[in-house]
């Protein structure tokens, strides 16, 4: 075995062996070859699939599409209501579940990783059977923008929060409750102490699970296209309808906008989180 | 950790909210699906309702879900997801191993690039993925300009599980990556130093070892596979459906919500079923390490 091996690799050096190398270079192509040249061809001055030129012009037209912009900002709008109430609400959960002993707590702990665990088809379908039979669903139709959106803001709360509650427990693991202590020895209310001491410890994890609330609901499809009603398109669902008649390269300018949204709000999260490890480690 | 009795008004405090949100929005609407798959359509004057139902008055969708035209679609639901769990785990295994084994300088990049495209709207990359396989998308104008027989695969099988392995290979790559880069090489060193060949090396200590990120990834892409709609629905079309978009049909043009609520939980029993047995088999390797 060893004779096959070239001078300066050892026995372990999988990651220099050329078969890892190739199959590495495959699927990264097989990965990002699509989504680069959807890219490349929100710039083509056809429609047709075929490089004719380059041009700024589906950009344009995107944005003074009005049912294309219209779906852009309802999903940018949906993302950020839903975010600020997840992060809330998940890290309300995740003090709770860190701070007290309770009852019935491992089973409260199972439930709440429901929303993450089933089919997102089943939490739609039952959230547009709920949303039809309380009436929800026709009652917020007239409502002013951003409250005409509140169904599908709703939804994304609920399978949103769980996710931000695992993130927040996890860095309260590394929280030592001595400060807390002192804080309230040296007089600070509850509040105080949770306003004073743990929410800037918490800060890299709220921020981080807020932009983690923040990709999971711009990337929503089905649970938003079931619990939305006839006249609020999120960008998603717009895209479906579009696919299923015509394929446009507006689709693909707008598409290339979310994506760079969307890596953007995930390197921030990195960013923010990277400095985590190091501190623990 | 304290206990609640102690600090009542911050325990409620903190923890209403979300556990409302959880119950109304979540535990109620499962419920209302519930008894619907177990209610059948009201006659009123004669006529079928759109909206009233005779609850909990049958259980004629489970029975018309157990019919083998339904039996089909979450057979073939399960049967493709297993293929396409299977193509993942072999490509992610050999690449999370790649990323674990080379220059630590390397590694974050590496790891970011493989499941960086999870980030992006599955949407818009089935779309993406469309583009390159329909009739004059880029993969037949590649294989053309190097004169190539042109391949006809989107609408097909294989355009699904391509799609399904697309959407959920960066699922498999995580899970994988955090178990092999745990793993203490020195077993590996100590393996190969007393004559066991790479393979044997691979088989008995390598895969054992890194077992649990094995299961883990699997029931991560499993599961969403099993329920997925969109990918079948874009890619595959009317001919090569699964479950998923059975239960969608149901609850948009064919609307029958009693049958579709049926179907959803036939899904959903399905999805527990997996996560039991995975429960049963990390118990059981518990018992073998203790």
């Amino acid at each position: 075995m060893a004779a096959r091996l070239k001078p300066g690799q050892g026995p372990l050096d999988y990651g220099s062996r050329l078969w890892l190398k190739i199959l590495f270079a495959v699927v990264l192509l097989f990965l990002y070859a699509p989504i680069a040249s959807l890219i490349a061809f929100s710039f083509n001055v056809d429609k047709t699939g075929v490089w004719h030129g380059f041009t700024f012009q589906n950009y344009i037209k995107a944005w003074h599409n009005d049912a294309i912009f219209n779906a852009l900002s309802n999903s940018l709008a949906i993302a950020f209501c839903s975010t600020i109430f997840s992060t809330i609400l998940g890290a309300m959960t995740a003090l709770a579940l860190w701070r007290f002993k309770f009852p019935f707590k491992t089973p409260f702990e199972g439930f709440l990783a429901l929303p993450i665990v089933v089919p997102e088809i089943c939490m739609g379908v039952a959230l547009a059977l709920f949303y039809s039979k309380t009436g929800m669903m026709t009652a917020v139709r007239d409502w002013i923008w951003p409250l005409n959106l509140i169904n599908i803001i709703i939804a994304h709360i609920a399978f949103s929060f769980p996710f931000v509650a695992v993130v927040v427990r996890s860095r309260l693991v590394g929280f030592n409750r001595q400060l807390e202590e002192a804080s309230k020895d040296l007089g600070a209310s509850e509040w105080q102490t949770f306003t004073n001491v743990i929410v800037p410890f918490l800060m890299p994890s709220l921020i981080a699970g807020g932009l983690l609330a923040f990709t999971l609901s711009l990337d929503d499809f089905v649970i938003t296209f079931f619990s939305s009603g006839p006249n609020s398109v999120t960008f998603p669902v717009k895209i479906y309808s579009m696919v299923k008649t015509t394929i446009t390269p507006q689709i693909n300018a707008a598409s290339t906008v979310l994506i760079v949204i969307t890596l953007l709000a995930t390197f921030i999260a990195m960013k923010i989180q990277a400095p985590v490890k190091t501190e623990k480690s | 950790m304290d206990y609640w009795k102690d600090f009542r008004k911050v325990f409620f405090t903190l923890m209403t909210l979300g556990s409302f949100w959880m119950l109304l929005f979540f535990v109620v609407p499962m419920g209302f699906l519930f008894v619907l798959s177990f209610s059948s359509k009201a006659i009123v004057n004669g006529e079928t309702s759109i909206l009233d139902y005779n609850y909990f008055s049958t259980i004629a969708n489970y029975v018309d879900a157990a019919g083998s035209s339904y039996l089909v679609l979450l057979g073939r639901a399960v049967l493709w997801s297993a293929i396409a769990t299977i193509v993942c785990l072999l490509l992610a295994y050999p690449l999370a191993f790649a990323v674990c084994f080379s220059a630590p300088k390397w590694r974050p990049i590496l790891l970011l690039l493989l499941i960086l495209p999870f980030w992006i709207n599955l949407l818009i990359r089935t779309y993406a993925l469309i583009q390159v396989l329909r009739t004059n998308g880029f993969l037949n104008q590649a294989l053309g300009f190097f004169h190539l027989p042109q391949t006809d695969i989107l609408f097909g099988t294989s355009a699904v599980i391509m799609g399904l392995v697309y959407v959920y290979l960066p699922f498999m790559v995580l899970p994988l990556y955090s178990t092999i880069e745990k793993l203490d090489k020195s077993y590996l060193e100590a393996s190969l130093d007393l004559g066991a060949s790479q393979p044997r090396t691979f088989w008995s200590i390598t895969l054992p070892l890194t077992m649990p990120g094995v299961i883990t990834g699997i029931i991560l892409v499993f599961i969403p596979c099993l329920g997925s709609f969109l990918t079948s629905d874009l890619l595959g079309g009317p001919n090569n459906w699964m479950i998923g978009n059975a239960i969608q049909n149901q609850f948009g043009e064919a609307n029958n919500w009693p049958f579709g609520a049926a179907l959803s939980f036939i899904l959903m029993y399905a999805t527990f079923f997996v996560l039991f047995v995975r429960a049963m088999l990390t118990r059981r390797s518990k018992g073998v390490d203790a």
